[in-house]
């Protein structure tokens, strides 16, 4: 089947479906490929570079979309500016387009799509499965969405991200506060970790705390308990009492941060209105809000989509094309998407797509299917998380007091033998019994200071000196009795291997411990 | 020679002794510490030869000769895979030793004690080869498996915790008869009635004794032979074997204790033998839990060369393959090329305290980046990925998670924390335990199949 990449439409859209890397890779699945002259020039990627992968270059729009059987873009279709035709009227029956859709808020587009009896596949209804993260382009657009947002802050936030003790004064790191640790949100945090600033993050759902640390960022805790994990692994709306206790939290910060980037979003929803005009005016002049929510309405109250503007000595950045403003890397990314998607789709790697709804991520995926709508799809059976994590307790340990009638009955046990002994024993015995005790004590206060890793030697040199029991044997030596001297002698020699050997191999493993 | 030198030669023995001990605090002062050893040895033995023994020095010479040579001998060739098994054997010689002496002392004309003192003696000596033959028998089945002769696993009688009492309610029974008979005379019969009864009672606890549980045994019998030596001392009334008995008899007790906590077990159940014979969930947990993700040499080696932090935890699996050399190598190897590695161990990991200690020193792997559980486990977090070495029981995560598991409570290396976890094992085959090990199972585990020695030279010929 043959594939088009038209050129992007949409004005100050520069991004483009395929890379000629990825154009290579798809040709080996068995797709031709053409591609409307020019497509890739605003992503720095020249008609040349497509041609030499093997691209047919076509320069006619209108040939481009009649020849393809699979068209791959960016943008949903929309008319063109210049002559004015609308691209859905470009598709015919049966082709197969793949790009955003937006199908909840573009019912319209989907009518039309209907109408022209095409296979419509949504980028942006992938489903969010473990399965399906490669080819989640959602996920590639907001990692670099996030990234440019901490770079759009420093163009115009006035100082260093990092801190430095210079020969020309002290500057102070910039402090950062990001507001929703999704996907955009680390990526955020991240970026402008490795600049150097302190950064701070917030999110609803508390499970993320430990990713946002694993950045190195802080994260912000809400004293108050509300689960705001909905399904899919994006946050729910939040009870008013925890609203307000964020916005007491952001007012707060909003005195102390430098910038703040926000990235909160509640799907199907207008974004939350996290940051008011109150808070930016207590903000220092020449600080920067980043609104990564600006096309569903913005997290500021101060925001204009599409637009920088300074409002009390603050700058609010509500670009909505920030993944274009990066064209070469999120052109890259995404067609590393598409191509992951067309992969599964074309399980016989001989160039036929295949809509198979018994694949999740497709039935997902697709928004109509041959002049039929199927949007939207059934539930995904499996969430990006379990949804319920059963929460398991860390077993309370039963604090168990330690009884004291144990030790009690041992010690009154133990005077008592000690006292029945000093009754009978001879005077003799007790001096032994006393130098006994005491030996004990000392050889426990020793033994606790031997390191570990020496368990080994000591066993081998203890094994050593306790052939001390060879002095026995030296004392009854010299019996008059010749089996008591051979026995001695007998025991002598064993205990001789013991001593000998004991130390021997204790020297040769000490040896061995070298730093 | 006067018995107030020899007193003070023994006396001089007996610090010796004690700064040898106290030296091994430090692998530096280790090395001076088995010297003083030596030093308190030679001269308590020239002390008493030169002071005490009047005749049949030739014997005494050929004895020390021959003896010293082979212990000499013994050690030499000795390799430190087999360290646990010649310790076993070296305890029970000590152990025939106190036997031997207990006989002697016993048959020993010269010495007349009246009343009291006589039953002392009495009790003296039969505590003393008592304890001397259960030291002997034990450590020479706890020798045969550790050098495999005998299978390792736990041997369970029927009703043999009775079988135990029995036997020691017929030892104290012996010990009447004994001292009643001493008394006047006789009582040979039930000295070798009850060294019988000791020997088997020796046997019989180690043989039901698995092993896994060899860490604890061992080191029981290393305090055995000290209480033997010090019940010796008592026998014949010198101070100098008393107190190096108790320091040896304390040493061992410690490190018994040190290893039954580090396995969250009580002494007396290890004593009593069978791991998770009681325990009901065993059976259950031993159920496959999941897909393992199985990969080769090579991938290894590419998560090695990947890792800033690496970690190693050798467990006996490794000293069964001797594998120490080849991977001390893949650690230099990696350190050269900028990778932290560091090895921790676990308390039990091995069939003998410090085991693991001993092979990583013998293979040159420098002991500073050699590290204890309590100093490590807290760095797992950092580590990119953690090496896992034959070792099972030790990084079992229901250890910590499921209050049902026999190994509940025990301290384990918690190197799921970290972010890839490799594991070289033989097969699927559970731990000594009998416990599943549910981090084969996780996400971020790999496991590599196969002899370690095998796929850790393919593995460093990959770097």
């Amino acid at each position: 089947m043959r594939i088009g990449i038209p050129r992007e439409i949409h004005p100050g859209e520069k991004r483009v479906a395929t890379t000629p890397e990825v154009a290579s890779q798809l040709q080996k699945l068995g797709f031709s490929i053409a591609l409307e002259s020019g497509a890739g020039s605003a992503a720095n990627f020249a008609d040349a570079a497509y041609a030499e992968a093997g691209v047919d270059i076509i320069e006619d729009t209108k040939a481009l979309w009649a020849g393809s059987d699979i068209i791959l873009k960016v943008r949903g279709p929309e008319p063109h500016p210049g002559t004015g035709v609308d691209e859905t009227a470009l598709l015919h029956p049966g082709q197969v387009l793949i790009s955003f859709l937006w199908p909840a808020q573009n019912p319209e587009l989907l009518a039309r799509l209907q109408s022209g009896g095409v296979t419509a596949l949504a980028m942006d209804s992938i489903p969010r499965i473990s399965r399906a993260q490669k080819m989640d382009a959602l996920s590639s657009m907001a990692n670099i969405a996030g990234y440019r947002a901490v770079v759009e802050a420093a163009q115009h936030f006035g100082r260093f991200f990092t801190g430095q003790i210079t020969a020309a004064g002290k500057v102070p790191p910039a402090k950062v506060l990001v507001i929703g640790a999704g996907v955009a949100g680390l990526s955020a945090i991240g970026a402008a970790k490795s600049m150097g600033a302190i950064v701070r993050a917030f999110d609803t759902r508390p499970e993320v705390k430990e990713q946002v640390e694993s950045m190195d960022a802080e994260f912000l805790m809400l004293d108050f308990k509300e689960e705001g994990s909905g399904t899919g692994g994006y946050a729910k709306v939040m009870s008013e009492e925890f609203i307000a206790a964020e916005m007491a939290l952001f007012a707060r910060q909003a005195l102390e941060v430098d910038i703040i980037i926000t990235t909160a979003l509640i799907p199907g929803k207008p974004a939350p209105r996290l940051i008011t005009e109150e808070m930016v005016r207590s903000m220092r002049p020449g600080s920067v809000v980043v609104d990564l929510a600006a096309e569903q309405g913005g997290n500021c109250a101060l925001t204009e989509a599409d637009k920088v503007c300074v409002q009390h000595g603050v700058t609010v950045i509500g670009y909505t094309d920030l993944p274009s403003r990066m064209a070469a890397q999120s052109s890259q990314l995404y067609a590393t998407n598409l191509r992951h998607l067309l992969t599964d789709m074309c399980p016989q790697k001989d160039g036929e797509l295949v809509v198979d709804f018994a694949d999740e991520v497709v039935r997902g995926a697709t928004v109509v299917r041959s002049g039929e709508i199927t949007w939207p799809p059934p539930a995904p059976k499996l969430s990006a998380k379990p949804a319920v994590k059963p929460k398991v307790e860390p077993a309370e340990k039963p604090v168990t007091q330690p009884s004291l009638l144990g030790p009690a009955v041992l010690s009154v046990a133990g005077a008592a033998a000690l006292f029945g002994l000093g009754l009978v024993a001879p005077p003799s015995f007790m001096a032994h019994f006393t130098v006994f005790v005491l030996a004990c004590f000392v050889g426990y206060m020793v033994i606790w200071n031997v390191k570990p890793a020496l368990h080994t030697p000591l066993m081998s040199v203890t094994n050593a000196i306790s052939s001390i029991i060879i002095i026995g044997a030296l004392l009854q030596i010299s019996s008059g009795e010749s089996w008591i001297a051979w026995l001695a002698g007998l025991t002598v020699l064993i205990t001789s291997i013991n001593i000998f050997g004991g130390f021997a191999v204790t020297r040769r493993m000490l040896e061995m411990f070298r730093k | 020679m006067p018995q107030g030198l020899v007193t003070v030669a023994y006396i001089a023995a007996t610090i010796l002794f004690i700064m040898a001990l106290g030296g091994l605090s430090n692998p530096e002062t280790a090395r001076r510490g088995n010297l003083y050893g030596m030093a308190g040895m030679a001269i308590a033995l020239l002390a008493t030869i030169i002071g005490v023994v009047t005749a049949n020095y030739l014997v005494l010479l050929a004895a020390v000769a021959i003896g010293g040579t082979l212990g000499v001998i013994l050690a030499r060739r000795v390799q430190m895979t087999q360290m646990p098994e010649l310790v076993a054997i070296l305890h029970s010689l000590v152990g025939l030793a106190a036997v031997f002496v207990g006989y002697a002392s016993f048959g020993d004309p010269n010495q007349q004690f009246q009343g009291v003192e006589q039953t002392i003696h009495d009790v003296e000596i039969y505590v003393g080869v008592l304890i001397g033959a259960v030291t002997f028998s034990g450590s020479v089945i706890a020798f045969g498996k550790l050098s495999g002769k005998i299978t390792g696993n736990p041997m369970l009688l029927p009703g043999r915790h009775w079988l135990n009492l029995a036997l020691l309610l017929v030892a104290i029974w012996l010990g009447s008869q004994f001292v009643q008979q001493a008394a006047e005379g006789n009582g040979m019969q039930p000295l070798l009635l009850m060294t019988v009864v000791a020997l088997l009672f020796g046997i019989h606890m180690v043989m039901a004794i698995g092993g896994a549980d060899m860490p604890v045994v061992v080191s029981m019998l290393n305090s055995y032979s000290g209480w033997a030596a010090s019940a010796t001392g008592f026998m014949l009334s010198n101070d100098l074997l008393i107190v190096t008995g108790a320091l040896v008899g304390s040493s061992g007790a410690i490190l018994s204790y040190i290893m039954c906590r580090a396995m969250n077990r009580k002494f007396l159940a290890v004593i009593a033998g069978g791991f998770g014979t009681t325990s009901g969930s065993a059976a259950v947990d031993g159920a496959e839990q999941g897909e393992v993700v199985a990969v080769d040499a090579t991938e290894v080696a590419e998560l090695l060369k990947n890792a800033r932090e690496v970690m190693i935890i050798p467990g006996y699996g490794m000293a069964v393959a001797q594998a120490q050399h080849t991977v001390h190598e893949i650690s230099r190897k990696l350190r050269e090329q900028g990778v932290n590695v560091r090895f921790a161990i676990h308390p039990v990991a091995g069939r003998m305290p410090g085991h693991m200690n001993v092979l990583l020193a013998e293979a040159k792997v420098p002991y500073d980046i050699v590290f204890e559980m309590d100093e490590i486990n807290d760095d797992f977090p950092n580590v990119d990925v953690s090496v896992v070495i034959g070792a099972n029981d030790i990084v079992n995560p229901s250890a910590l998670t499921d209050p049902g598991s026999p190994i509940a409570g025990m301290p384990v290396l918690e190197c799921w924390k970290g972010g890839t976890t490799v594991v070289l094992k033989r097969s699927m085959a559970t731990g000594y335990a009998g416990v599943q090990n549910p981090l084969f199972f996780l996400e971020n585990t790999r496991m590599l199949f196969g002899d370690a020695k095998t796929t850790l030279d393919a593995v460093l010929a990959q770097l």
